[in-house]
């Protein structure tokens, strides 16, 4: 689905510079779910913008079914992913049905205004993420948490084979962290979606994900399926905190460790 | 029940729809009222007469009156429709509710070219072209200082905090100029520059370059209506979503400040409706650029109409310059508005 090559991601400039991520190659099947998980400043976001195209790489590339970002049409490739950012900013006064209708502009350039069946699938997107019932309101008067759900809808209603979420769970009360995560696992189990996200809850992470890729903070990264990466010395090494993990029947719980200092 | 397509479509023709007839009726009540007033049976016979003017004869009372009063009123119209245009696309470019075409100092280059022509007691062609010309330099100017938030491709990220900030310092500028300008010029041309700075329409003649403009400038925003609010709602990902944020933005940059200079350079500085329309047109029609645009550039012109037969009727036979009435009104509407969707 998505793959990079010797991808380099650099921040700053001159000698405060500091590499990211170095060379990263890295390949995303169909249907896998991926998490990136790194402490903060690790360049997760930074690296899930350039998946996305909002950002060039500082070297190397990332190409989408094979094809290079850049040799994509930005309305082709509208198509193929979506992407959830980490805050939103609503200048204007839009109805919740509104923000999530636009969100199906991708696929007609030329019409002026949306067919039903746009309204169906705005409606079902909404739906998913119990939202349905706000559809009238104003963006701008919902909470940080209904916010986010519209967010996520309108990503939904892109429709596309490629989810990039940069932390999804964000401001999400408990019950709706689980349901947005179990709604991703299944989009990528039984529809063959492919879903890169951030998160900082390793336990989450762990039990929706399929694959995770750990950012070390120095440029190193370990990518591979969850059994395998997701061990506590590497995740200690990876968050440069302890971590201990705790079996809870089939579930596996992480926690920081506490250190008597 | 949420709206569906087809009422969504059917409401927007139907508010495009009372507008034009709105519009209409504001024309028609310019052409009636002044010092002496025209019924409105007697309209038909003088519009008659002046499209299909009958050789030798002399003009009734009605036609002439109806010319003079019917050239300043479609003078008001464009120019006012142009200026609430011209907001509808800075908002959006600036993602701002409170930006105006006024923000970027484009009008107030335009007023140093007008000022500076009519304080050497220039021709009145003159004083346009150098308005013209002001209002064309400072938008390149801020087009060449300001281009990396108009960048092109996939890359274009970030906000227009550097548009906006450029075109602050650039309008103080030339506030600083005109400032100098009114302080050295000589007595007898004084009253004019006021005059101009807060926009008069008497004496406009009938010029066809505005309607132009404003007609290129509408289809453009039409054909990018949709892509304008997907830009509106996801500042951050408007890229993902297909838009090529770079080229949007050079497009109602070009196209705001082009309206905005032939406004100004017709009208003069005629303040508040480029910002108070789009905002009255927001809170009654929602956000929706596909109904916003006709909707505010209607409602834009048959604003400016209303204030202009208010100003030259409302002390007659002395006339007000319309910026005056325009602020007058618009402050209040505004304000009100302002609290209302703060609360």
């Amino acid at each position: 689905m998505i793959s990079t090559q010797d991808l380099t991601l650099r921040i700053g400039s001159g000698s405060g510079a500091r590499t990211l991520v170095q060379s990263l190659n890295w390949q995303v099947r169909d249907g896998e779910c991926w998490s990136v998980i790194g402490r903060n400043g690790a360049g997760k976001s930074t690296l899930l913008r350039t998946l996305a195209g909002l950002i060039p790489p500082d070297d190397g590339h990332v190409a989408i079914q094979g094809k290079p970002l850049g040799d994509w049409p930005l309305a082709a490739l509208a198509r193929e992913r979506a992407f959830l950012a980490q805050s939103r900013s609503d200048a204007f006064a839009y109805s919740v049905l509104e923000t999530v209708l636009s969100a199906r502009h991708p696929y007609h350039d030329n019409r002026y205004w949306e067919g039903s069946d746009d309204h169906q699938l705005a409606m079902n997107a909404l739906a998913a993420m119990e939202v349905d019932n706000l559809a009238a309101r104003n963006v701008r008067t919902l909470s940080g948490g209904e916010r986010q759900r519209v967010a996520i809808a309108a990503m939904l209603a892109q429709d596309t084979p490629l989810l990039l979420l940069d932390e999804p769970a964000n401001a999400l009360d408990l019950a709706h962290q689980v349901s947005v995560m179990r709604l991703l696992a299944k989009l990528c189990r039984e529809q063959g979606k492919t879903v890169v996200m951030v998160g900082h809850d390793l336990t989450l992470a762990h039990s929706v994900s399929t694959h995770a890729l750990l950012l070390m903070g120095d440029g190193t990264w370990r990518a591979g399926p969850v059994a395998d990466v997701m061990q506590t010395d590497i995740l200690g090494r990876c968050l440069d905190h302890e971590i201990e993990m705790i079996r809870h029947g089939a579930r596996h719980i992480f926690i920081p460790k506490e250190t008597n200092t | 029940m949420h709206p569906t397509s087809t009422s969504l479509r059917s409401r927007a023709v139907a508010v495009t729809g009372a507008l034009a007839l709105f519009v209409v009726a504001t024309l028609l009540f310019a052409g009636m009222t002044g010092s002496i007033h025209i019924p409105l049976p007697d309209i038909a016979g003088a519009l008659h007469e002046l499209f299909a003017p009958i050789d030798g004869a002399t003009p009734s009372l009605a036609a002439t009156l109806l010319e003079l009063r019917g050239t300043r009123a479609l003078t008001a119209f464009v120019t006012g429709a142009a200026l609430s245009l011209s907001g509808v696309m800075m908002q959006a470019l600036l993602r701002n509710p409170l930006a105006d075409p006024y923000v970027l100092g484009i009008s107030a280059g335009s007023a140093v070219g007008a000022l500076f022509a009519m304080m050497l007691m220039c021709a009145t062609w003159m004083v346009d072209a150098a308005a013209f010309a002001g209002a064309v330099t400072i938008a390149m100017l801020l087009y060449f200082l300001a281009r990396r938030d108009m960048r092109s491709g996939a890359a274009a990220e970030g906000g227009t905090a550097l548009l906006l900030l450029t075109g602050v310092i650039l309008s103080a500028a030339c506030t600083a100029l005109i400032t100098l300008m009114l302080s050295i010029a000589p007595e007898s041309r004084l009253r004019n520059m006021v005059f101009w700075l807060i926009g008069d329409l008497s004496g406009a003649p009938f010029r066809l370059m505005p309607w132009i403009v404003l007609a290129v400038c509408v289809i453009f925003a039409l054909r990018s209506a949709r892509a304008i609010n997907v830009m509106a709602l996801h500042a951050e990902s408007a890229v993902t979503l297909g838009i090529n944020v770079g080229l949007l933005r050079k497009g109602l940059f070009f196209a705001s400040a082009l309206l905005t200079a032939s406004a100004v350079t017709n009208g003069g500085s005629v303040g508040f409706v480029g910002l108070i329309v789009p905002h009255a047109c927001r809170f009654a029609f929602g956000a929706d650029h596909r109904v916003l645009i006709p909707a505010a550039t209607l409602l834009g012109g048959g604003y400016l109409v209303l204030a202009d037969t208010l100003a030259r009727t409302a002390i007659a036979p002395q006339q007000l310059p319309v910026g005056v009435v325009t602020a007058l009104i618009g402050t209040p509407v505004f304000l009100y508005q302002l609290h209302r969707l703060r609360k």
